[in-house]
């Protein structure tokens, strides 16, 4: 009863910070849209527009996995490694079409989700540890797999996915539509989803009730790998060549940026979905601001640094009463 | 000695050190302290005893300096005083140590016993000297490490009489402890009850909070018993017995409490004959060897022992939480995989574990969400979740048990330990089990949510459940069981059946048991 008491007083203060963390990033793109179209020219172009998308898809796919594991209280450095990998598998298998490659690209990144999900769920090993030793050991061999200089890829359909439009909206856009979706029913309508938040809210207390820690936590390296693969793919296609020395650089903290300005807390027990997407939309949007306005780089990483402080800050007011 | 301490205080009674007079304090509308007067004196254990939120939490943080008084004042030797911040009660000789132990896990034991205060010599820390002056002191404590070490390879014990020893290093002339013992084992109960036994003739003034009623019988000399932010009661503890204090608090009639008992699991009923659970010569490397353990539809059996005997570590096996290398476990008659908890769970046997924080709740999901945690893959149809089942047993549940919350979507984290239980609970009866093994049900919680939680596993069992019970409370453990397997050092070394449920035969056994002194550690 006393308890209850002593929260009212602070409520205000707490209001604020959950509505800010709850719908922070939500204004703030609303509030740089505006300022934009006041002061930026052609911002509101289709063309503008469309290569903004461009831009933000591959990190918001990337984005949507990353916001799984960080659910389950871990981290995934290695899906920038696992785009350069994918990257390498599309000329390779090329010559078997372009779903043989797509497929191929794919399984690579499975299959890097494997080694850095047993790592994490049955060695035991810290999931910034075993995943930064594939961020390393991957680039490398896709170096290897594909020969130091970049490939040209010109097939139609894996280029329409970088460019093309369906129903006159750009290819990637679908993409990432139905991959949001299919993530945000994942976490919120399936005991897969709900184990997962549980997971990485309180493991030893999952594992006590039976759930399936080890599975779920595999499921999680693999998924991300896999839709990390989905993004090299997008990349490759919207630049019409293969170069795993440089796809995919970045990508991993880029991604993080986004699930973190999204509201996803690093340690765990929530995925916010939409978030992320609004956390990468708003990143994408920051930086073309800045670039339009002849911004030097080196200030624009700046603001960036800013941006996620303020949201890593707003996230602790409230968790940490 | 605890006879002698309080002969002693009783013949002289000195002022008070610190004294509370008509202190109110109200949140918002919600008056916590309500014209509260309350005076510690040098050389005595005060115990200070409510159900939760009766008010001692505010209480203390009033006189800590964490809360500021609405009105009344406090008053330390005498003269009235102001502490702007806990920092400032605690220069004033007022050290406070709280139920969660405040210090730094990896500095090691000295620098954590001195931290702030290091002896220095020519402007740096005196390393050696620190060390060896904390060797000392802790020695005083019974507890000998090195004191090199990070602070988190101790015992959870041995960490809390290192906070002992540091608040009243600080010259304290006051010292409060708030459930002092909740994470201690019985042999660190006893070295803690020698230390304030020691601080009492030292004349250092003990402010004791604490749920069990044994403890505060054992070692306070006056009580001060509060209910809805008011003093209801004080005076000196041998003036009032169990019965009259369990009254006090709740604010029952005494013939009320006799009748529902105090820590009562009701009368005996009919009990299976064939075994529910039959667990054969399960051994885990080091912590247990051939301990087996059955239990019959309808039976509680209690699993008795003292610190490192292995009951905890004997329900986890059972259910696949602890690894074993040999053993069987046969649930209603149907062998069951060892070593997956999964396994257990499907055949029927669960366990609520000690550790409610840190084991049980997912503190950041809604009551809902924690209810159905472990059931969900079973009211759920092709992995997608369904609300309307949930809220149907979500709905049950809460009724059943009388969970108090704000809504079933309210956060787990934020309810009372007892409310958290009995969502625990509900997680497990959702799902049907035929053996509930529950380790320390009731610690940490207050008498009234105890009282219910003892019901509910009354209940149960009448059903039909086989039910394991691990209790450091003897009276809970003697009272709640028809059978007690006594465990030592991860062996089974004695059952007690029938009229042998006792206290005194459950002491003898423990002492009789062979391979050491009644005392072990582990």
């Amino acid at each position: 009863m006393a308890e209850a008491a002593l929260r009212r007083p602070a409520l205000d203060r707490d209001r604020l910070l959950s509505l800010l963390q709850n719908y922070g990033v939500y204004a703030a793109i609303v509030l740089l849209v505006v300022v934009n179209a006041a002061i930026t020219q052609n911002f509101l172009t289709l063309a503008n527009l469309r290569v903004q998308l461009y831009q933000a898809v591959p990190i918001l796919v990337v984005a949507l996995g990353m916001a799984l594991v960080i659910g389950t209280e871990g981290i995934d450095l290695s899906v920038g490694a696992v785009i350069s990998l994918a990257s390498a598998m599309i000329p390779l298998y090329l010559g078997y079409g372009p779903w043989a490659a797509m497929g191929t690209a794919m399984v690579a990144g499975a299959v890097s989700g494997v080694i850095s999900g047993s790592l994490v769920a049955f060695a035991g090993v810290q999931p910034i540890i075993a995943t930064l030793a594939l961020m390393i050991g991957l680039r490398g061999l896709a170096v290897i797999l594909n020969g130091a200089s970049a490939k040209e890829v010109s097939d139609p359909l894996i280029d329409g996915l970088g460019t093309g439009d369906w129903l006159g909206i750009p290819q990637m856009a679908w993409v990432a539509v139905v991959l949001v979706g299919l993530v945000a029913f994942l976490v919120n309508r399936t005991t897969f989803g709900r184990q997962l938040v549980a997971i990485g809210d309180n493991r030893a207390a999952s594992a006590l009730s039976g759930l399936p820690v080890r599975r779920v936590l595999m499921t999680v390296y693999v998924l991300s790998g896999v839709l990390a693969a989905i993004a090299g793919i997008l990349l490759v296609g919207y630049g019409s060549y293969a170069d795993p020395s440089n796809l995919g650089l970045n990508y991993e903290l880029n991604a993080i940026t986004a699930v973190v300005v999204g509201g996803t807390p690093l340690s765990g027990g929530k995925v916010r979905v939409l978030g992320t997407v609004a956390g990468a939309v708003l990143m994408q949007l920051i930086t073309a601001t800045l670039i339009q306005h002849d911004v030097k780089a080196s200030i624009e990483q700046m603001v960036e640094a800013a941006i996620i402080v303020a949201a890593v800050y707003t996230a602790r007011g409230r968790s940490g009463r | 000695m605890a006879d002698a301490g309080r002969a002693g205080v009783g013949v002289t009674n000195p002022s008070p050190v610190l004294e509370l007079a008509h202190v109110s304090k109200s949140f918002v509308g919600v008056r916590a302290l309500q014209d509260v007067d309350f005076r510690l004196r040098p050389g005595q254990v005060h115990a200070l005893v409510g159900e939760n939120g009766a008010g001692k939490s505010t209480l203390i943080k009033v006189a800590t300096g964490v809360y500021h008084p609405d009105a009344g004042e406090i008053r330390l030797d005498g003269s009235p005083v102001h502490f702007a911040s806990p920092l400032a009660a605690q220069e004033a000789g007022i050290s406070t140590i709280y139920q969660e132990i405040n210090l730094v896990p990896l500095m090691s034991v000295a620098r954590n016993l001195y931290l702030n205060r290091e002896p220095r010599r020519f402007g740096l820390i005196d390393a050696a000297r620190m060390r060896r002056d904390a060797r000392r002191v802790l020695r005083e404590y019974g507890v000998n490490v090195n004191v090199a070490r990070p602070l988190r390879e101790l015992g959870l014990g041995a960490q809390q009489m290192v906070a002992i020893a540091r608040a009243v290093q600080i010259d304290a002339r006051v010292v409060i402890m708030d459930e002092p013992t909740s994470s201690l084992e019985h042999r660190e109960v006893e070295t803690l009850f020698g230390v304030i036994e020691r601080l009492r003739h030292q004349g250092i003034a003990i402010l004791y909070v604490s749920h069990r009623l044994d403890e505060l019988f054992r070692i306070c000399d006056a009580v001060t018993v509060m209910r809805d932010g008011r003093v209801v009661h004080t005076g000196a503890m041998r003036d009032l017995d169990r019965l009259h204090l369990v009254s006090l608090m709740l604010g029952r009639d005494i013939a009320e409490v006799r009748r529902h008992g105090t820590t009562d699991f009701g009368s005996a009923h009919h009990i299976g004959d064939r075994p529910v659970l039959r667990a054969e010569n399960l051994s885990s490397r080091r912590v247990l060897q051939d301990v087996s353990l059955e239990v019959r539809p309808g039976e509680v059996v209690g699993l008795g022992g003292l610190l490192g005997a292995g009951r905890s570590e004997t329900a986890k096996a059972v259910v696949g939480a602890l690894h074993t290398e040999a053993g069987r476990i046969e649930v209603d008659g149907a062998q069951v995989r060892r070593n997956s908890t999964a396994a257990a769970i499907r055949a029927g046997a669960v366990l609520l574990p000690e550790d409610r924080k840190s084991e049980g709740i997912v503190p950041n999901l809604s009551v809902r969400e924690n209810i159905v945690l472990a059931a969900l893959p079973r009211i759920s149809r092709a992995g997608l979740v369904t609300r309307a089942k949930q809220d149907e047993i979500v709905d049950y549940f809460m009724k059943r048990l009388r969970i108090k919350a704000s809504s079933p979507e309210q956060k787990v984290g934020e309810l009372s330990g007892g409310n958290q239980q009995k969502v625990l609970l509900a997680r497990w009866l959702c799902l049907n089990p035929k053996v509930l093994l529950l380790d320390e049900p009731t610690r940490g919680i207050d008498v009234g949510a105890k009282a219910e939680v003892q019901g509910v596993i009354d209940e149960l069992a009448k059903d039909g459940l086989g039910v394991v019970l691990i209790s450091s409370e003897l009276e809970e453990l003697i009272e709640g069981s028809n059978r007690v397997v006594v465990l030592k050092d991860g062996r089974k070394v004695g059952e007690l059946t029938g009229d042998q449920v006792s206290e005194d035969a459950l002491m003898q056994s423990l002492a009789q048991a062979p391979g050491g002194t009644p005392r072990t550690d582990g």
